[in-house]
């Protein structure tokens, strides 16, 4: 095997070294009745050149672009990554390294993440942002987790346009700590109503989603004056990141905590993962922030250099009472992520904003123009919910024979919305692609 | 003196990306545009993000030059302890990225991902079989995540049989995640010491083991690199008194094909496919820790499930006992690729070699320097053995100083001050990858060391000198904490 590097030479002389005699020895300490008797039921091994086969047959499988055209977003979304970003990525001395325990040898990641660090907290208009949690999902789950902490309150109000699947992670974690979740319902424009909250009090936090499930832009100052009215702390999730190349930044209406997922900047879809938790808050709260921190310093020459800090908030040091478990998170999507904002750059990341906004206001009018309802009326970014004749299922699994996936159903997640759409588009649909998938969601 | 591997060479010095630049650059490819621009209602948009103005060859002159201040697994040996850090193969990368896998949405109608699934569904069986248990899922995106993961799965095991108990018994050799895990299922850690040989006697188990105890997280083979010999015995007092054992297969790499986990009292484990699977570990991830479960801990598992009906796979989330999603998806897909070639690559009898020999690797160094460092367990090790600094503590040398010098010799230190229970622990992790010519060497670099440490201690105090940048100030970095430019 071409992995294992040891000769039956090297073998023979390190056992004599170790004092055993076979490779089987080396387990003495194993007892008899915990030891696996037979040989792993496993496939023989493939060679290098089989093995190619076999997963190019296995990745066939898929309905990816370019041959599908998929106007679907909800959470993970379709964006050019420039090839400079991945060619970067995988430079081994990136890819190879651990998480950057001994911080001479580990510059680069510890650069690259504060960099990262910086450039999401001017994307989001926040004062600090960590290096990473799983996903949008967890991020969310764990600034609720943080907000409880710092308010010692065990309610939390979340909003129904709150990615579903998001909600049901949050839904996990806070399973064994019994705290109560209050789900806000919509509003018909398509935002979250959260008159619902009057009267309800001792609130840890209030979650909403911007752009949120449907694609609709919340009023994150309405937001913002309900938490503070309650002493309650303003949670911004979001699933495109890309978004706040164009919208008001949610730090711009002081919020507490911003987390969401950053797929959308450079890393492929692949099926869902892995992606980027982004998390970001207030520097008074930076104690109670889970996740790890790299922060600037010097070094004995007074040279600036980078470390993982404050590090009493996490689980190696802190324990049980540490601010998360987290350990391991998605440090290479991070960098990546920070690749694509530096490759966009301020001249990039308005215009590729905008022009998500043009594609996908493009296909709203021209859908209107069919005749078809556009379901909210509240501005949107790349997504939007169209409601459809309720013959549509068929065309929807004709056109879907056609390459074509003409948005995700809504009635799943949301019973009362039958016959409803949610429709993405981003800049890698042509016009030519849009004028298509109306003609045949149309004919 | 020989001439170390370590030496010195260019680097060069680079700015903050927006320490350079120039007004009006852009390294990205613009789309182009082929609809009208749209009006928006002005006060729904902010201010362009402050971000920098780069060509492509800046951006790509910016990130080589910051890869190669980084040590990586491709640059040298990396023997951080629990860490696995083994080769990373490169065709695995070339998978995950195919088209197939890389571009694929995650909520299309199954019929359209059939690849992906039947990918995850021969996963989970590979990783049940090679810890001996019954079911798997792959959702948690790192190992913490399924200890999390697994912790709930005991507590919603419990639950359903209307218990409620409130301690969890975590070894003084646990992992550092652990007790922060089983406190977000709401269960109190209590601490378990281990004996005087590293591992865990039964005796202190039955001390502590009562009806309020939910179960047991136990790291086999331990931080120590020792097997717990005792599992078996511990296994049955601790579902004796109707609680459930954890195992944290982090340490798997040791006993693939040796151990069959599901067979000496494991309930739940999990396994780091960033570890045990090759795949890299990314300068902090991503990485992925699925969880494998004996029979009757499967209703509870996360869903959806990959199942397989009729020849064609499917998501199911009709399990009405499952404590739900963990991730947002399915967890790091593109992680588990990687892993799943690892295994079709090395198959059955290689994946046991490779334990074998990752096994005859640590014992090799463990004699190797056993003379050299202090020893404070002299057994036979598994995949990992640990030292303490105590004979060098003479000459005012501690572990940290001998760390510092072995990087300007050219290799990765090892865990340094883990686990706790050794005073300045060196915790090395060499792993099946690394050649006996490369163990040689990093022998004799450490005898060199300990060596130094005698006759000029201050070479180590001043190290390392070779790195991109000496020690830094980490005290400054915490109490005004810079973290954001």
């Amino acid at each position: 095997m071409r992995y294992l590097p040891h000769t039956d030479e090297d073998i023979s002389a390190m056992l004599k070294v170790v004092g055993v005699g076979s490779l089987e020895e080396l387990f003495s300490t194993v007892p008899e009745d915990c030891r696996k008797k037979e040989p792993l039921n496993l496939p023989e091994p493939l060679t290098e050149w089989e093995l190619d086969r076999h997963m190019a047959s296995v990745a066939t499988n898929m309905a990816t672009m370019p041959e599908y055209k998929v106007f679907v977003g909800a959470g993970s979304y379709e964006h050019f990554v420039p090839s400079s970003v991945l060619s970067l990525l995988g430079r081994s001395e990136f890819l190879t390294s651990y998480t950057p325990y001994q911080p001479e040898v580990s510059q680069g990641t510890l650069q690259g993440i504060f960099e990262y660090q910086t450039l999401i907290c001017r994307l989001l208009g926040m004062e600090v942002a960590n290096a990473s949690m799983y996903d949008g999902a967890s991020a969310l789950a764990e600034g609720v987790l943080m907000a409880a902490r710092i308010t010692k309150r065990k309610k939390v109000a979340i909003s129904r346009l709150i990615h579903p699947l998001y909600r049901e992670v949050v839904k996990t974690y806070l399973w064994p700590t019994g705290y109560e979740v209050v789900e806000l319902p919509f509003l018909e424009n398509g935002r979250t109503d959260l008159s619902a909250l009057d009267g309800v009090t001792e609130l840890a936090a209030i979650a909403i989603q911007s752009p949120n499930f449907f694609g609709c832009i919340e009023d994150l100052a309405a937001l913002r004056k309900k938490a503070s009215g309650q002493g309650a702390m303003s949670i911004v999730s979001f699933t495109e990141a890309l978004a706040y190349g164009l919208l008001r930044n949610p730090g711009s209406y002081e919020a507490d905590i911003v987390c969401g997922e950053g797929q959308s900047l450079g890393i492929p879809q692949s099926f869902g993962g892995p992606s980027l938790g982004i998390f970001a808050s207030r520097m008074k709260y930076v104690r109670n922030m889970p996740g790890r921190l790299v922060g600037k310093t010097v070094d004995q020459a007074g040279r600036r250099g980078f470390v993982l800090t404050l590090a009493t908030r996490e689980q190696h040091i802190r324990r049980e009472r540490a601010t998360s478990n987290i350990c391991t998170n998605q440090g290479l999507c991070a960098l990546g992520a920070a690749m694509y904002m530096a490759s966009l750059g301020k001249n990039g990341i308005r215009e590729l904003a905008k022009l998500n906004y043009d594609k996908a206001q493009y296909l709203k009018g021209r859908l209107e123009e069919t005749g078809f309802k556009i379901r909210f009326e509240d501005p949107t970014f790349n997504e939007f919910v169209v409601e459809l004749p309720n013959t549509f299922e068929h065309t929807y699994k004709r056109l879907l024979d056609q390459k074509i996936v003409a948005g995700l159903p809504l009635a799943f997640y949301y019973p009362e919305l039958d016959n409803c759409y949610l429709m993405g588009v981003t800049e890698t649909k042509t016009k030519e692609d849009i004028d298509t998938l109306v003609k045949g969601i149309g004919s | 003196m020989k001439e170390t591997l370590g030496t010195t060479g260019l680097v060069m010095n680079e700015p903050l990306l927006w320490e350079k630049g120039g007004k009006g650059r852009c390294g990205f490819s613009m789309p182009r545009r082929d609809v009208e621009s749209f009006p928006i209602n002005g006060g729904l948009v902010g201010p362009v993000p402050d971000f920098p103005e780069l060509s492509e060859v800046d951006v790509v002159r910016h990130y080589t030059r910051l890869s190669q201040w980084n040590y990586g697994v491709d640059t040298g040996m990396y023997p951080l302890g629990s860490c696995t850090m083994k080769y990373n193969p490169k065709v695995n990368e070339k998978y995950a990225s195919l088209p197939g896998f890389a571009g694929a949405h995650p909520l299309l109608p199954p019929s359209m991902v059939q690849g992906a699934l039947k990918l995850m569904y021969d996963l989970e069986r590979f990783l049940a079989e090679i810890t001996g248990m019954d079911a798997t899922t792959l959702q948690p995106a790192a190992g913490a995540q399924g200890e999390l993961t697994g912790t709930m799965l005991i507590y919603g095991f419990l639950r359903s049989k209307g218990e409620h108990r409130s301690k969890f018994l975590i070894p003084d050799t646990a992992h550092g995640t652990n007790p922060a895990s089983v406190s977000l299922c709401d269960f109190r850690p209590i601490p378990v010491k281990s004996n005087k040989d590293g591992i865990l006697s039964p005796e202190a188990i039955a001390e502590v083991m009562d009806e309020d105890v939910a179960g047991i997280l136990v790291t086999n083979p331990n931080t120590l690199g020792l097997f717990e010999e005792n599992i078996r015995g511990i296994s049955e007092i601790v579902h004796g008194k109707g609680g459930l054992v954890y195992c944290d297969g982090a340490n798997m790499n040791a006993v693939m094909g040796i151990v069959e986990m599901g067979k000496i009292g494991v309930d739940v484990m999990h396994v780091n496919l960033h570890k045990t699977f090759s795949t890299p570990h990314g300068g902090g991830g991503p990485g992925s820790g699925p969880v494998c479960v004996k029979k009757h801990l499967e209703p509870f598992l996360p869903v959806p499930r990959v199942i397989q009906e009729e020849g064609s796979y499917h998501l199911s989330s009709d399990y009405p006992h499952s404590i739900g999603r963990v991730h947002g998806f399915y967890g790091n897909f593109g992680v588990m690729v990687k892993a799943y070639s690892y295994i079709l690559s090395m198959g059955p009898a290689d994946l046991k070699k490779a334990s074998q020999l990752a096994v005859l690797n640590a014992n090799y160094i463990k004699e190797g320097l056993k003379n050299v460092f202090t020893l404070p367990y002299d057994r036979p090790c598994m995949h990992e053995c640990v030292f303490s600094d105590k004979k060098q503590n003479v000459h005012k040398i501690a572990t940290v100083d001998m760390a510092k010098r072995l990087i300007d010799c050219g290799f990765h230190p090892p865990t340094i001050y883990f686990p706790l229970v050794v005073h300045g622990a060196i915790m090395v992790e060499p792993t099946e990858t690394e050649s006996k010519e490369t163990l040689d060497e990093f022998i004799e670099t450490c005898k060199s060391i300990a060596h130094e440490a005698r006759e000029d201690p201050e070479l180590l105090h001043e190290a390392p000198k070779n790195a991109k940048v000496r020690r830094l100030d980490e005290v400054t970095a915490a109490r005004q904490p810079c973290l954001i430019d």
